[in-house]
């Protein structure tokens, strides 16, 4: 028997509070929704890390400049 | 000023894939809804978003985030609300976060901020804070909590939603 994936539905206006059990059209959104969910964030985290690899050479370059590290931090934050 | 607690809710045996509340009084001036999460995913923690009127379409926001090993920014076409604590977070532990909407009534383009924590006696313990965008000029009559990652809501959830209305108390004002 497969798992009932339900909804909890609080109605402002009368105060009562119900289970719902997700239709199919609810159940295969929510998949897709996951599945839209993974992929935007290996892209953020892709993003992510692509900012701080600019940022490390960034960094590098100008400490080969002569820039000591408190001289960078007062560049860059 | 006047803060009004419209409905509260807490999740029971099983859980929940999401949290909804439904016919909203369109009589205060703001909305607040504040959350305590665990989420059934097997990680530290779970992104919990926010939807309005039940679509997630026209939404955007931008985020500041960390987890205790890295810190990240940007720009996301959806509606972050915080963390849940997930399932290897501390035992008995919820995230928590907050999502405050001002004029959800009117029938301009609906912005609002959310902030939120994983919670997790542990290094790795996500934070958040975001500024969302919802662009429609409906009325806002209903709003969803759910999983990012399509992971249940476990029991002992909970979620409260607030009604703010417009003037001043303690020196804080409202408008």
């Amino acid at each position: 028997m497969s798992e009932i994936i339900t909804r909890l539905e609080v109605n402002c206006a009368t105060g009562e509070t119900v289970e719902i059990p997700l239709t199919a059209e609810e159940l295969v959104q929510r998949e897709a929704d996951a599945a839209a969910a993974l992929v935007a964030q290996a892209e953020r985290e892709s993003a992510e890390a692509e900012a701080a690899a600019v940022k490390a050479s960034a960094v590098a370059k100008l400490a080969a400049l002569g820039l000591d590290e408190a001289e960078v931090a007062a560049l860059i934050g | 000023m006047a803060i009004t607690k419209i409905a509260e809710v807490t999740v029971g045996s099983g859980g929940v894939a999401s949290i909804d509340f439904t016919s909203i009084p369109g009589t205060y001036t703001d909305l607040m809804v504040v959350f305590g999460i665990r989420s059934g995913r097997a990680n530290h923690s779970d992104e919990v978003d926010i939807k309005f009127n039940g679509v997630t379409t026209n939404l955007s926001g931008r985020y500041l985030s960390g987890d205790g090993a890295s810190a990240g920014s940007g720009s996301v076409p959806v509606a972050f609300a915080g963390y849940s604590a997930g399932s290897t977070a501390t035992a008995n532990t919820f995230g928590n976060g907050q999502v405050y909407i001002p004029n959800y009534s009117g029938a301009t383009a609906k912005s609002f901020s959310a902030e939120g924590t994983g919670e997790n006696n542990a290094t790795n313990s996500s934070r958040l804070i975001f500024a969302g965008l919802w662009n429609s000029t409906a009325a806002i009559t209903s709003l969803s909590l759910y999983s990012d990652s399509a992971n249940t809501f476990q029991q002992y959830s909970t979620a409260t939603l607030y009604g703010i209305q417009k003037g001043s108390l303690a020196g804080v004002t409202v408008s």
